[in-house]
Order: structure tokens, then C-alpha cells, then sequence
């Protein structure tokens, strides 16, 4: 008897909580990758205040994250977000294919859709005691190398091919001596996790690994948050230029009518106050104003491209990543 | 003296009976200190240390974790998710275990093992078919999208695979007992006179209400403990579609490990609740079944 | 929680009790809305593949190495859970120990406590520098992100199905037979292998098969200690999970109607066994 009026009870209170959540405010929903948490959360409070003082309307701003590609996958499934910022083009890519965002977006926006870009870099452990100074130092033998599953992971995207370009630059560095130098790196690395999150936390928490291959801001930020006195962060002398991409996700803010706010949010992110706060979480801002501020947090070192030393992203996930590619390959190989 | 040398030989003899009815002290310690050991590595620990690392950084740090929108939005979430599937898998659970134990039919054990089948699928599977389903790119997906309806990423979705993952535990706990009971008081209330509803009501419940009870304890823990499938369906907005599962993952991911194990130990103490409940439930069960098996007992002789 | 569910009914005489049709005909619905169609759902998006694609899938050295792991670290940990759970019964039926009761409940925890609260306090109790992994690390056992990580996940969800399918048996178990035994001069050895083991062998099958099916699927608990690695600790679930994130969902449902298909063969050979161990019992 007393269950059923408990189970009254809570019914009752669960219709309630969905009346309350249809409150009158417009909801926002930005799907963004991994280690952008702290970045999109001070940009979600500055935008809503820009945007509600130049008297638009009531902002509740969301915020999902999770692995580039999973997000990717969730808003094709049919996660509305109004808005995506992933690690890379190809996830956004995905998504047009699909025909939720306009074939034409990256030129939308000025540099290729990608307001502020980042490199990768090694953390590693206080006095970098394996003596890692460049790409070639990772394939020593009894060097423990942690980095997310490229299969799962943005960035980890971005270390692969950076560590490629790496091996193609040397001198006779061939296509072989590059899959031969991948194979190698990815033969030193213990755990592969499925998000850049879930790397850092081996890393730096679990204490497994003597490098970890990092977002650039990732690297300062796990120094920020979990000890400056126990990592240091060695930049290479080459890296990879890491774009990632933000898109208006067309059918979504058709459909929810908030292309404005789309647009503006976008539009924040390469405004200077956008770009500081870009800049302040260790992104590498595109403002040449900011970028100059800031200087001092970026080192100036080479950078491959995607576009000008891959082919582009479909052509490099296709050869690299998709289903019997160069990383099946080399594990495979194994 | 004679008496006494009997009572010392049958003293002996009944020494040697219960020495030889248990094991030798060695094996005693040895089974107990493995056994034991086996609970405390695998069990105790564990639990330990969510908590440990939820109170690391003192009490104030923990409830002010806990004092946080996001978090209560998730502890709300997962509160409505739970009222709503636990119910429906209850009434469930009854009409499956009366259909089962109180009828013959063919294909029964058939039908068994498809209430049993969320139970060996995996989490992940589980999620995947709703998504299958209502997703953008599945079946009802663009209908659903054009009228507006939300099932994936949203509560129903969540609702969904929650139900899916809890289907069989009440019917689970519910048909050996009805099998055991069997059909004869029911029988003798509808011979007396009394309604298909009125026998469920005034016969049966009353000799399931424990066990039924404990079913929905146990479905209860795991509709609000469920990650693998929910994490599918879910969409991560932070505040709106995390559960608590969810947001102990997420919290996690933001280097807030103290806050992550603070929202964990909620659900590791929910999990103690539903033990000490649950034992309470198991005594009153076995309580019931005594009376039960008396009364009976009564009744034939 | 008890779980012998397939006991035959005795005698099928035509009931008196009303209520057959409705009650059939509302659980048939109810499982085919929430169970049936979207399982079904799995199959038909699979069966967008041809046969030969189907069998390249399945085959193929990734999917291969991913079933294996699932399925042989399950069986490794439904071993391990077979003896210790068996101990773990027999003591808390048995003897007397303090916080006997205690350690009867907690028995219970896989059960309640989430698997990614699970996962999380497992990894940080066995990495390198966690409790118990600081202590294997000098011995050079390594457990968290090795496939012995997956192990003691398993280990830990799976341990109450044993204890509480095997529990009541032993309870029940008259001990009038052990002593008709040892009167007749068996020694206590004897009585362990000829007497309780073939009373408890069926039940201890049944929890052995339950902690396999359900150390099959898990998640949750299990991507948080393995080390994820390709053809050495990924499991089958995550593959599954990580077709889907590669936009190859006829791939990722191929993999999960597989794992279905085995789910299902398992459930219906533990529905077997519970048939036999109830003849036995009788």
C-alpha cells in the first residue's frame, strides 16, 4: 500500500521536473571535443553576456563533450547542436556528408573554419629523464609513449601525422621509412585510451609513461591543473599545425530558428575578446594583435599542414585511418 | 564408573562425528582466509577507495562538489529516470511472472530466455539498437524529427535503454518464487468465488510482496547505476542529459577527480542502502516462507 | 538473488485462474516493444551487408583478437569466480566469522555499484602507483592496462552470481547425508568429492555460465582498466564503440549481432542446465 502511494509520489514529481524544464529561455547547444571543456565554458559566459546586454534573447548555453568522433557521430544521429567545434575537418565533414551542415563550410569562415589552432607537443615527466627532444628520441627503445587511440581520437590524429611528417622529412625519408617509424612509436606505447582526456589521466595520474603526445593546450593545462612541479613541456622543432574546425550546423538552426545566435557565437570566437580567451587557455590565437600578447606561451617552431603535406583530411584519413589502413597496418604487422 | 566411561567414549565418538563432519582446522583457516581475502581484495577495496578519494581533500571539499548545479541536475535525472522505468518494469515484471507460473503453455521456456536476453547484452549493444531506431539516420529518425519529437539524446531515450537494461530483474525474482508457491490458493479463491483481480490482490501480492519488493530494490541500483547503455543514448549536455553515471565520468574527465568520486560515492552509498534493505527484505522473506510452508502444513493435517 | 529461473512445472492441468490471455498477450507486447523490435532493428541493419562482407567482418584479425579477448578473459574470470565463489559460499554458510553478515551483504556490491564507479576505483586501486599496484609493480606484475586489468574487472562483476547460485544449494544440502556418509566410515575428503561436490556441481555451473554471459557484454567497468590496445586488450564491446565513432555502423551491428547471436546460445544453455540441475536436486 505505502509503495504505491511512494510510487505516486514520484511520478508526481517527475511530471513536475518536466514542466519546469520547459521554461522560457532559448537553449544553445555547442557539441565540442575533449580538451576544450575550460575553454568553452569561459566562452559560453562571455558570449552570453555579450549577447544578452546587445538585448538578444534569454541564452542558456549547453555544453556536450566527448571524443572528436563520437561527437561527430552523436549529431548525426541526431544530437541538435546549433553549433560544432571539433578537433578536425573530417568530423565536420562527416557531418555535412550526412547533409545536416551546408558541403561549402569551411569557407564560411575566414581560415578554414578554424577561429584559433593548437600544435602537438611532449609532456613529460620533471626533469625529462628519458632525454626527449624530438620525434626521433620516441622510438628508443624503453621509452613508454602515451597517446589516445587515432581510431577514437582527434588528437591523437593529429600526433600520428605529425610523427609521419616527422619521418618524411628526415633525410631519405620515404613513405616505407615513415610506416616503418610510425610502427615503431606506436610498438613504445602501452595503453591507448579512446579520448585525449583519458591519456592525460594515465599519464598524469596513473603515472604510466615516460611521454605523453599532447594538444599544446592540453599539455599546459594538465601542468596548470595537476602540477607544475612534476611535468615539463618539450615543444619539437617540428610539429603539426592542428586546425580544429567550427561550423554552423545548418539543419539544426534552421529547424530551432537560432541561426543568429549561431552565427554570433562563431563570429566571437575570432572577435579579440574570443581570440583572449582562446589565447588565455593556451590556443594558439589567429588575431595577430593577440597572437603578439602571447607570444611568450608559443614557441615558434615548423609546422606541417594537412592540407599543403597530407592531401587534406579525406585523403589522409583515408590512406591512414579508415578500416585497413597504414594504422591497421602496422598493428597487424605486429 | 561405568557410567562415566560411557559418557567419555560417547563424548569421544561425538567429537570424532563433528570432526569429521567439517574440515580439518588447517583447511578451515586456510578456505576462510581465502575466501575472506578474496572479498576484502576484490570488494572492500574497491569501495574504499571511492570513498577515500571523495573525502581526500576533507568534508567541505565533498559537499561543496556535490553543491553544484550540474551535479544536482544529474542526481535529478537519474532520480526521474528511475522513477519512471523501475514502475513500468514492475508491473511488468508481475504480469510476466503471473502469465509464467500460474499458466502451461507452450514455448514457455522460449519466452524465459527472451526476458532474460537484456541480462547478457551488452551495454553498449543495448544502447545501440534505440539508436538503430530513433537515431537521425534510423528508422522513425526524420519522422520524429520533423514533429518534433525527442527520443534519442533526450530523457525518453535515456527512460528507454534504462528500461531495456532492468527488463527482466523483477520477473527474474519473481518467478521462482510463484513457481514454488504454485496455483492451488489461487484456484481455491476463484472457485470461492473471487475475481481474476480481486485473487491477485487478496491472494497472491500478499505472498510475493517481499521477494517483489527485493526485485525492484535490485532494478532499482541498476537502473541508476547504468553507464555502458545510457552513455550510447545520452549526448553528454552537460546539466541536461548526464545522469549520474554520466557525470561521474565527465567530472573525471575534467581533472575534478574528488568531485567525480563525491558523485560516485552517492551511488556506492545508494548501493549500501539497497543491501541493508535488501537483507532486511531477505529476512522478512524467509520469515514469510516459514509461515508459509506452517500453514500449509496446517492445512493438510 | 536467486536464480533458478527454469524450473519445470509439474502436472499441466487446464487452470481455473482467469487472466491468461490478457497477461500472455501484455508480456508478449511489452517485450516485443522494449526488447524484440529494436534487437531486430540489429539484425536488419546488419543484413545490409552481403554474406561474404558479413564473413570478411567477422573475420578479420581486429574482430577476431576482440571476441577472443572478450570471450577468454569472461571464461578465465568465470574460473576464477567458479572456486573463489564457491569458497565464499561455503564460508558464509558454513562457519562462523566475524561481520559474517557483513560480508554476506557486500557480496552483493558488484551488483549495485555502477560499472564506470566500478572501473574507476579498480584502475586507480591497480595502476602502478595505487594501492595494490605500487605493491605488484616490484614483483613486475603489471595489471592495470594489460589484459590482466580486464581480468579483475571481470573478476569483480561476476563474483555474485556464483556465490548466489551455489549459497541456497549448500544451505539446503541436508546434512543428514554426510553423516549417513560418515557413519559409513567415508573420510571427510571422500564425502567433499563424492557427496557435496555432485550436489553443488550444477549450481556451481549455473553461476560459472551466468558470471561468463555477463563478463561478455560488460563496459562500463572494463574501458577504464584495459589498456585499449588493438589485438592485445580491446574488447569486443569497445570494437563495437569504436566502429560506431568510424561512421561504420554495419560494421559495429555485424560485431553486435555476433555477440547477440552467443549471448543468446549461452542464456539458452544456461536455461539447460538449470533443468538439469533441478532434475538433479529432485
Amino acid at each position: 500500500m505505502k509503495s504505491r502511494f511512494l510510487t505516486a509520489g514520484i511520478l508526481s514529481a517527475a511530471l513536475g521536473l518536466f514542466a519546469q524544464a520547459a521554461a522560457a529561455q532559448t537553449e544553445f547547444l555547442n557539441v565540442s571535443y575533449d580538451p576544450t571543456r575550460e575553454l568553452y565554458q569561459q566562452v559560453n559566459a562571455a558570449f552570453t553576456k555579450q549577447w544578452e546586454a546587445n538585448g538578444g534573447r534569454k541564452l542558456q548555453i549547453n555544453a556536450s563533450h566527448g571524443g572528436s568522433g563520437s561527437q561527430a557521430r552523436s549529431v548525426i544521429d541526431g544530437l541538435e547542436a546549433d553549433v560544432v567545434t571539433l578537433a578536425l575537418e573530417y568530423d565536420v565533414d562527416a557531418i555535412a556528408q550526412k547533409g545536416l551542415i551546408n558541403k561549402d563550410w569551411v569557407k564560411r569562415l575566414p581560415d578554414n573554419s578554424s577561429p584559433y589552432t593548437s600544435t602537438i607537443v611532449f609532456l613529460v615527466r620533471k626533469g625529462n629523464p628519458k632525454a626527449i627532444k624530438d620525434w626521433g628520441d620516441l622510438v628508443k627503445p624503453g621509452v613508454a609513449i602515451i597517446t589516445p587511440n587515432p581510431k577514437t581520437s582527434g588528437g591523437a590524429r593529429w600526433n600520428y601525422l605529425a610523427a609521419w611528417g616527422y619521418a618524411l622529412k628526415q633525410p631519405g625519408g620515404n613513405e616505407q621509412k615513415a610506416k616503418d617509424f610510425v610502427a615503431a612509436l606506436f610498438k613504445n606505447v602501452p595503453v591507448l585510451d579512446s579520448g585525449a582526456r583519458g591519456s592525460t589521466t594515465t599519464f598524469v595520474q596513473r603515472g604510466l609513461g615516460d611521454v605523453l603526445l599532447s594538444w599544446e593546450n592540453e599539455a599546459y593545462l594538465a601542468i596548470k591543473e595537476l602540477g607544475p612541479d612534476k611535468f615539463e613541456i618539450v615543444t619539437p622543432p617540428l610539429s603539426i599545425l592542428a586546425e580544429p574546425s567550427v561550423a554552423v550546423v545548418d539543419k539544426v538552426v534552421d529547424k530551432k530558428k537560432t541561426r543568429d545566435i549561431a552565427d554570433a557565437y562563431l563570429k566571437f570566437l575570432y572577435a579579440p575578446e574570443g581570440q583572449e580567451i582562446a589565447a588565455k587557455n593556451y590556443y594558439r590565437p589567429r588575431d595577430a594583435k593577440v597572437a603578439e600578447k602571447y607570444k611568450d606561451n608559443f614557441k615558434k617552431i615548423e609546422l606541417l599542414t594537412i592540407d599543403g603535406d597530407f592531401g587534406g583530411w579525406t585523403a589522409a584519413q583515408k590512406k591512414h585511418f579508415d578500416d585497413g589502413g597504414v594504422f591497421d597496418q602496422i598493428y597487424v604487422a605486429k | 564408573m561405568p557410567a562415566e566411561f560411557d559418557s567419555f567414549t560417547s563424548g569421544n565418538v561425538e567429537t570424532r562425528r563433528r570432526r569429521l563432519l567439517t574440515e580439518p582446522p588447517v583447511v578451515r583457516t586456510t578456505l576462510l582466509t581465502l575466501g575472506i581475502g578474496f572479498l576484502v581484495l576484490f570488494i572492500g577495496l574497491p569501495l574504499v577507495t571511492v570513498f577515500t578519494e571523495a573525502l581526500r581533500k576533507g568534508w567541505d571539499a565533498y559537499l561543496s562538489a556535490l553543491h553544484e548545479p550540474a551535479a544536482f541536475a544529474a542526481i535529478e535525472l537519474t532520480l526521474t529516470v528511475a522513477a519512471i522505468s523501475v514502475p513500468l518494469n514492475m508491473v511488468f515484471g508481475v504480469i510476466a511472472a503471473w502469465c509464467i507460473t500460474k499458466f502451461e503453455f507452450r514455448g514457455k521456456s522460449f519466452l524465459i530466455t527472451l526476458i532474460d536476453l537484456p541480462f547478457s547484452v551488452s551495454p553498449v549493444i543495448s544502447g545501440l539498437v534505440f539508436v538503430l531506431m530513433f537515431g537521425l539516420q534510423g528508422w522513425f529518425g526524420h519522422w520524429l524529427s520533423d514533429n518534433n519529437i525527442k527520443i534519442i539524446f533526450a530523457t525518453p531515450g535515456i527512460v528507454l535503454a534504462t528500461i531495456f537494461v532492468t527488463f527482466p530483474f523483477v520477473a527474474r525474482e519473481l518467478i521462482p518464487l510463484m513457481q514454488q508457491q504454485g496455483t492451488e490458493e489461487e484456484e481455491a479463491a476463484v472457485i470461492l468465488g473471487a475475481n481474476g483481480w480481486q485473487t491477485f490482490w487478496r491472494v497472491t501480492l500478499p505472498n510475493i510482496k517481499w521477494a517483489l519488493l527485493y526485485g525492484v530494490l535490485l532494478c532499482n541500483a541498476r537502473a541508476m547505476g547504468e553507464f555502458g547503455a545510457v552513455s550510447v543514448v545520452s549526448g553528454h549536455i552537460r546539466g541536461k542529459t548526464n545522469t549520474m553515471p554520466l557525470h561521474t565520468e565527465i567530472l573525471y574527465n575534467e581533472y575534478n577527480f574528488v568531485a567525480a568520486f563525491a558523485v560516485a560515492s552517492l551511488l556506492a552509498l545508494l548501493a549500501l542502502v539497497t543491501l541493508v534493505a535488501k537483507s532486511i527484505l531477505e529476512w522478512k522473506l524467509k520469515q514469510a516462507h516459514a509461515l508459509h510452508a506452517k500453514s500449509i502444513a496446517n492445512a493438510e493435517s | 538473488m536467486t536464480f533458478s529461473l527454469f524450473k519445470s512445472n509439474p502436472g499441466s492441468r487446464r487452470s481455473v485462474i482467469p487472466g491468461f490471455g490478457i497477461t500472455l498477450g501484455l508480456t508478449i507486447t511489452w517485450l516485443s516493444l522494449i526488447v524484440l523490435i529494436p534487437l531486430a532493428g540489429l539484425f536488419l541493419k546488419s543484413a545490409t551487408l552481403s554474406f561474404d562482407q558479413i564473413v570478411a567482418i567477422l573475420t578479420s584479425p581486429r574482430t577476431l583478437s576482440a571476441l577472443r579477448v572478450s570471450f577468454g578473459i569472461s571464461l578465465g574470470a568465470a574460473a576464477i569466480n567458479a572456486v573463489f565463489g564457491v569458497i565464499v559460499a561455503w564460508i558464509l554458510v558454513r562457519y562462523d566469522f566475524p561481520f559474517k553478515r557483513v560480508a554476506d551483504a557486500f557480496v552483493d556490491i558488484p551488483f549495485a555499484l555502477p560499472t564506470a564507479v566500478a572501473g574507476i576505483a579498480l584502475t586507480s586501486l591497480y595502476a602502478p602507483n595505487g594501492w595494490i599496484g605500487s605493491l605488484l609493480e616490484p614483483l613486475g606484475i603489471k595489471v592495470a592496462f594489460t589484459p590482466l586489468g580486464i581480468l579483475v574487472a571481470l573478476v569483480f562483476i561476476g563474483l555474485p552470481f556464483v556465490v548466489r547460485t551455489v549459497q541456497p544449494v549448500i544451505e539446503d544440502m541436508d546434512k543428514e547425508l554426510e553423516e549417513a556418509a560418515t557413519a559409513l566410515g567415508a573420510t571427510r575428503r571422500q564425502i567433499i568429492w563424492r557427496v557435496i561436490l555432485p550436489v553443488i556441481f550444477p549450481s556451481i555451473a549455473t553461476g560459472f555460465a551466468l558470471a561468463f554471459a555477463r563478463a561478455v557484454g560488460e563496459y562500463g567497468s572494463v574501458i577504464f582498466i584495459a589498456g585499449n590496445l588493438p589485438l592485445v586488450s580491446e574488447i569486443a564491446p569497445l570494437l563495437i564503440v569504436i566502429r560506431l565513432n568510424e561512421f561504420a555502423y554495419a560494421q559495429a551491428t555485424t560485431i553486435a549481432a555476433a555477440m547477440l547471436v552467443i549471448s543468446f546460445v549461452l542464456l539458452f544453455i544456461i536455461n539447460l542446465l538449470q533443468r538439469w540441475s533441478a532434475r538433479y536436486a529432485r
